[in-house]
């Protein structure tokens, strides 16, 4: 009889491990895509940011319209890929970045622009989109971490390998230099 | 990592516990000397408490708002401190939005407040605004926000309260037991002739009425020093740029300014003692912040911005065997890379001048004045009680409507 019990008993502590397990599991599998939604919503806004931006831009820069262009093409580009997974759509936010640092860098050689109070209204919200991107970046990529440590890590290895939860993918640019570049430069 | 720092505060919950336990001894023994019944102190120190504490719970973020002056501010006033405020929450993946306050004071400072991370308020300064630099200000904003996902606010409004409960107890027995035409030989004769029991409860409420408070107060602090470098090592954390902060707080040092609006019950929710002499060290126990210095330090010798970096850096500093950071907090954070400082900061950013412009124009937008820009360059700004439908430039002569 005590047997039994003491098996009862250590079946019951089993079962709620596995119950508190899989809820952490699913809490920071629902984090992890929170905090996606989060850079998407900041994606987003930079693709809207962008037209206006360029539409501002083009009266006084006239004699950049490949910078422009390569701009506007990145954004488009970014946009049909908006439904890829997190590793490919690095990729091309990336690239994205790196056109739109190119064409902010080029408009600081131009000083009636950076007198423009639409441009300038322009400037504090790309820059502030950027960092958020970052932050959102950065804030999915820790909460990505902890939710594949969790997956690899015993004894919620076991759990996770049950119910079949899969490691969630980085949001990553490329190389170093791109990492350092997103930062939109405004210096003259 | 992200955890916050909740799990290992089990010093500040035994200061607390013995600040409550400080509350009930005050009560027994004024019940013990006013109404014979150490229970019925009991009961009257714990009512007057949980009185406090609903108030404090349901509107003390509004009191304190209110208290210091703060204006309450939308995206178009100031885009640019609610954009860094904006990325700050995003940083620290609090989940809402907190409202955005405005002080108009010269004085640079700023505080959080509400109960909980989905209830919440930030206030700054005008003059913190006009002072800082975009890293800088997400250094504080870092700060603040860290002190509403730590549930800090929650837990000084918890000991303040506590505290408050004491000091006024203690006063107010203190006066009638001396100028209540010390009540003793009313109750000795009902308790029926026990002298020295009575000399003694009378000592030990006299000796009470006068430790308490001050015990109270020192326990206050400390838990509140303790929490301002945890928030700290997070804002280090969120921004992945300590050198930010410790920029901030170089600046705020070096302000000279005093906050008008802060008082002795509100000073520890501010980023850093509103009350602080020129230069002096406040090592001391009387105060609810660490030196400032120590803090710049501590940021400055950071080699990543994960929690453990910060704890290492405190113990070098400090030269403590013993870290801030909770161990289970330690333990669970992993490697944290720094980043580099924004690279516009030193050329483009706002100057301080345009930063000024920018603060002020938002103050004057929030007091109801309407803008007219001249074409001479001139701006206007008309009061709310202005009556006229138009106005002339005081600079070129020309004529607009209002």
């Amino acid at each position: 009889m005590l047997v039994l019990w003491i098996v009862l008993g250590i079946v019951a502590i089993l079962i709620i491990a596995f119950i508190a397990i899989f809820n952490g599991l699913v809490g920071l599998r629902n984090q992890v895509k929170n905090a996606w939604a989060q850079i998407d919503v900041q994606l987003k806004r930079r693709y809207d940011l962008i037209p206006n931006l360029v539409e501002t831009v083009k009266g006084y820069m006239k004699h950049e319209r490949e910078t422009m262009e390569a701009v506007t093409n990145a954004r488009n580009m970014a946009q049909q890929s908006a439904s890829a997974g997190a590793g490919a759509r690095a990729k091309v936010e990336g690239e994205l970045g790196a056109a739109l640092g190119k064409l902010i860098a080029v408009a600081e050689s131009y000083p009636d622009l950076k007198a423009n109070q639409n441009f300038l209204a322009l400037q504090e919200e790309l820059t502030s989109t950027e960092n958020k991107i970052s932050f959102s970046r950065q804030f999915y990529n820790d909460t990505v971490l902890k939710l594949n440590n969790q997956i690899q890590m015993f004894p919620s290895s076991i759990v996770a390998g049950m119910a079949g939860f899969k490691a969630a993918e980085f949001f990553e640019t490329i190389s170093a230099e791109e990492r350092a570049a997103p930062k939109v430069s405004f210096s003259s | 990592m992200w955890e916050q720092i909740r799990s290992n505060q089990i010093r500040s919950v035994v200061l607390v516990v013995v600040m409550g336990a400080l509350l009930l001894l005050v009560g027994y023994f004024l019940g013990l000397y006013f109404f014979d019944s150490g229970i019925g102190g009991l009961v009257l120190a714990s009512f007057i408490w949980a009185v406090m504490n609903l108030v404090a719970y349901f509107q003390g973020d509004s009191i304190l708002l209110g208290l210091s002056g703060a204006k309450k501010i939308t995206r178009d006033d100031h885009p640019r401190l609610y954009n860094v405020v904006e990325e700050m929450k995003i940083a620290s993946g609090l989940e809402k939005m907190p409202d955005i306050y405005i002080i108009d004071d010269q004085a640079m400072n700023a505080f959080a407040t509400g109960r909980d991370p989905g209830k919440a308020s930030i206030a700054v300064t005008s003059g913190l605004l006009q002072k800082l630099n975009r890293d800088e200000l997400q250094g504080v904003v870092g700060h603040e926000l860290s002190h509403i996902n730590n549930r800090d606010v929650l837990l000084m409004a918890l000991c303040s309260v506590l505290l408050g409960t004491i000091v006024i107890l203690a006063w107010y027995g203190s006066r009638f037991m001396i100028f209540g035409g010390m009540g003793g030989s009313r109750r000795s004769s009902s308790s029926g002739g026990g002298g020295t029991a009575q000399l003694i409860i009378i000592v030990v409420a006299l000796v009470l009425m006068i430790l308490a408070p001050i015990l109270a107060q020192l326990i206050y602090f400390a838990i509140s020093r303790k929490r301002e470098y945890l928030a700290d090592a997070s804002s280090a954390l969120y921004t992945r740029y300590p050198e930010g902060l410790a920029s901030a707080l170089e600046k705020l040092a070096a302000s000279t300014e005093q906050l008008k609006s802060a008082n002795q019950a509100t000073a520890p929710m501010y980023i850093i003692n509103p009350f602080r002499k020129g230069g002096r060290a406040a090592t001391d126990l009387t105060s609810t912040h660490p030196p400032i210095s120590e803090r710049i330090r501590v940021l400055r010798a950071m080699s990543g911005a994960s929690y453990i970096d910060y704890d290492q850096a405190y113990r070098q500093i400090r030269g403590a065997g013993k870290g801030i950071v909770p161990a289970s907090e330690v333990a669970l954070a992993s490697a944290v890379a720094l980043r580099a400082g924004s690279p516009r900061v030193e050329k483009d950013e706002p100057g301080e001048l345009q930063r000024a412009r920018e603060t002020s124009s938002a103050l004057w937008q929030l007091n109801k004045y309407k803008t007219i820009d001249c074409e001479c360059g001139t701006r206007l700004r008309i009061p709310p009680n202005f009556k006229a439908t138009e106005v002339k430039c005081p600079h070129c002569g020309r004529v607009h409507q209002v």
